[in-house]
């Protein structure tokens, strides 16, 4: 569908500040997020990584004190995330999140599933069935789970609880999937099958991945932002990035000089 | 060892290891010496009252009303009382104390309004039992005209647990991570949504267990009961709903809270402060079923606390 030119945005950040308190965490940010693309933020620790990716699915509306200026524009009904007559609820139902570390709720493995769908007054018992099972064949999940789906989700291992976080996000089909440090609290091969299903994910829907690790932002990214001090330095796709960035503070920190 | 590993003394690390575990023996052995004097306390009391009181223990002294004479003598109004007054004093600290601690956690602003009352929730729970009786007294005796009833009793000692209902709300929902909250509404869960599917069902262990501490704390409150005026002497239930009355009319649902009453403690204090010496066999059968009733509650606590919170970790 999308024209030959120029790849089609589903966001696009826009003189984007973002203030905890006082305290101004992100500068001026501009820039594109392409469409059923995934685009990695790196940058060294504390400089505004998940701030940002928070912002998307206006995570720090629930915390007193924090304040957004600018805009981010959300494609294809070009609305801006940020503007106050937009509910924050609503952006979160089309902005699905996965963090950093598996939290699933103590319920059983088809409650997590399901919640999103309940919350958006779903009752119907086939149709949460379908949708459920449908979501955790998405996150690869589903055979080593389908026996146990009445079995509590935090007795899971915890690759599968992060897989199952994933599948609780995808229930209820997100346009946007925000990704904080997916894969830092689980082992290499668990980390392989997160990346394995990123890759997999982006047929279906658009991908913003923080990631501390260069090599995973290589394999799984389309994009790439470096960041750093608050400040969007470089972005570019990440085959430039990493084989030729513009600017010096990139190139220092993708070759491992600092951070 | 080569002699440049002179600052390796092993007689002089083993001396120190064995003053360190001197030390770890002498505390255990004097911790574990005053938690015998607080159990041998509890246990001394408890079976006093059940040696003092033991010719009472049998099927009579439980369904045998207050009596002049203290051989039939029994506590069926007072425990009967006491189970109602409770019942009337959960049903509406719990809702109270839930709703405001899930309030005031999860929905008010951090602003000097909240500060105060939280400063006075906590005020709340130091002020003596007496002074609830006396406003009790002027507000559901008087002003709302509930009279000297179940229901007047249940509400004073409602007030009087609601701070710790609260507190253990508060407390409840603060060990509830905010990774689960987030994960809540990250999928676009509302407050109300976030509150009544995790929230609530997570904190419930530790709200039941405040619950039940309150009411064994109400269960065994005298003065506010007094001040509001239980009666000390009474041979009637309250009326059984739909039961027949003695005019021939039938008694409605609700029409036990608005009976006279009296309570386990007070009848205790009563058969005390008699001058025949037999009652005090009374007394001291009844203070052990007060006791048996009390730690069966806290009992009930510990068991629900284990059986909820087994399913909810993160
Ligand atoms: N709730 C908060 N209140 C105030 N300042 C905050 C808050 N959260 C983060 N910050 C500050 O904002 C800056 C950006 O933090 P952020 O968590 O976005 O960094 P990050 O790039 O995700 O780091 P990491 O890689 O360690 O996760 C940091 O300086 C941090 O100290
Ligand atoms: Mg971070």
């Amino acid at each position: 569908m999308q024209t030959a030119s120029a790849p089609a945005l589903k966001a696009e950040a826009r003189n984007f500040n973002f203030f905890y308190g006082d305290v101004q965490a992100l500068k001026n940010i501009n820039m594109p997020i392409h469409d059923k693309k995934v685009t990695a933020l790196i940058g060294p620790s504390g400089c505004g990584k998940s701030t940002y990716l928070r912002s998307f699915n206006r995570m720090h509306d629930l915390y007193p004190g924090n304040r957004y200026e600018g805009e981010i524009r959300f494609y294809p009904d070009n609305t801006n995330l940020l503007a106050p007559g937009v509910d924050p609820i609503e952006v979160r139902m089309r902005v699905g999140m996965v963090f950093q570390k598996p939290n699933p709720f103590p319920k059983s493995v088809f409650e997590n599933v399901a919640y999103g769908l309940r919350v958006r007054g779903e009752k119907n018992r086939r149709a949460l069935d379908d949708k459920v099972e449908a979501a955790l064949k998405g996150a690869a999940i589903w055979d080593e789970v389908k026996d146990r789906l009445q079995d509590l989700a935090t007795n899971l291992s915890g690759g599968q609880q992060q897989r199952l976080c994933i599948a609780r996000a995808l229930a209820t089909d997100p346009e946007l999937l925000l990704f904080d440090e997916p894969t830092s609290a689980l082992d290499p091969i668990a980390t392989g099958a997160i990346e394995e299903l990123v890759h997999e994910l982006k047929q279906r829907v658009t991908i913003l991945i923080v990631t501390h690790n260069m090599q995973q932002a290589a394999r799984v990214s389309d994009y790439t932002a470096y960041m750093y001090l608050g400040e969007m330095i470089e972005f570019g796709k990440t085959d430039d990035i990493f084989i030729k960035p513009q600017d010096k503070r990139t190139e220092d920190y993708i070759t491992g000089r600092m951070g | 060892m080569s002699s440049e590993n002179a600052g390796f003394d092993p007689a002089r690390i083993r001396a120190l290891i064995a003053r360190g575990k001197l030390k770890d023996a002498l505390f255990s052995a004097l911790g574990i010496l005053c938690l015998g004097i607080g159990l041998l306390v509890i246990f001394a009391l408890v079976a006093d009252m059940a040696v003092k009181g033991a010719e009472r223990f049998n099927l009579g002294f439980f369904l045998n009303f207050a009596s002049r004479r203290a051989t039939q003598a029994g506590i069926l109004s007072a425990w009967v009382g006491s189970l109602l007054v409770m019942l009337v004093t959960a049903m509406t600290a719990v809702p109270l104390g839930v709703a405001a601690g899930l309030y005031l956690e999860e929905y008010a602003r951090r602003n000097w309004i909240t500060e105060v009352i939280e400063i006075n929730i906590t005020n709340l729970a130091a002020v003596p039992s007496i002074v609830y009786g006396l406003l009790a007294l002027g507000i559901f005796v008087y002003a709302f005209g509930f009279g000297q009833s179940i229901l007047s009793a249940g509400l004073t000692l409602a007030l009087l647990i609601l701070p710790i209902v609260i507190v253990a709300t508060r407390e409840a929902i603060r060990a509830i991570p905010a990774m689960i909250r987030e994960g809540s509404m990250a999928v676009g869960a509302t407050r109300w949504q976030t509150c009544r599917y995790h929230i609530v069902p997570y904190a419930m262990p530790g709200i039941l267990t405040g619950v039940i501490i309150g009411l064994a704390r109400a269960i065994g409150e005298t003065a506010p009961i007094i001040t509001i005026g239980a009666l000390t002497f009474i041979a009637f239930l309250p009326p059984v709903p739909f039961s027949e009355l003695a005019d021939g009319t039938r008694a409605g649902l609700f029409d036990w809270v608005m009976s006279p009453f009296t309570v386990m403690p007070i009848q205790i204090f009563n058969w005390t402060s008699r001058p025949d010496p037999a009652f005090e066999v009374n007394a001291a059968a009844a203070g052990f079923v007060l006791m048996v009733m009390v730690l069966t509650m806290n009992a009930i606590a510990i068991w629900l606390r284990y059986r909820l919170r087994k399913n909810i970790k993160w």
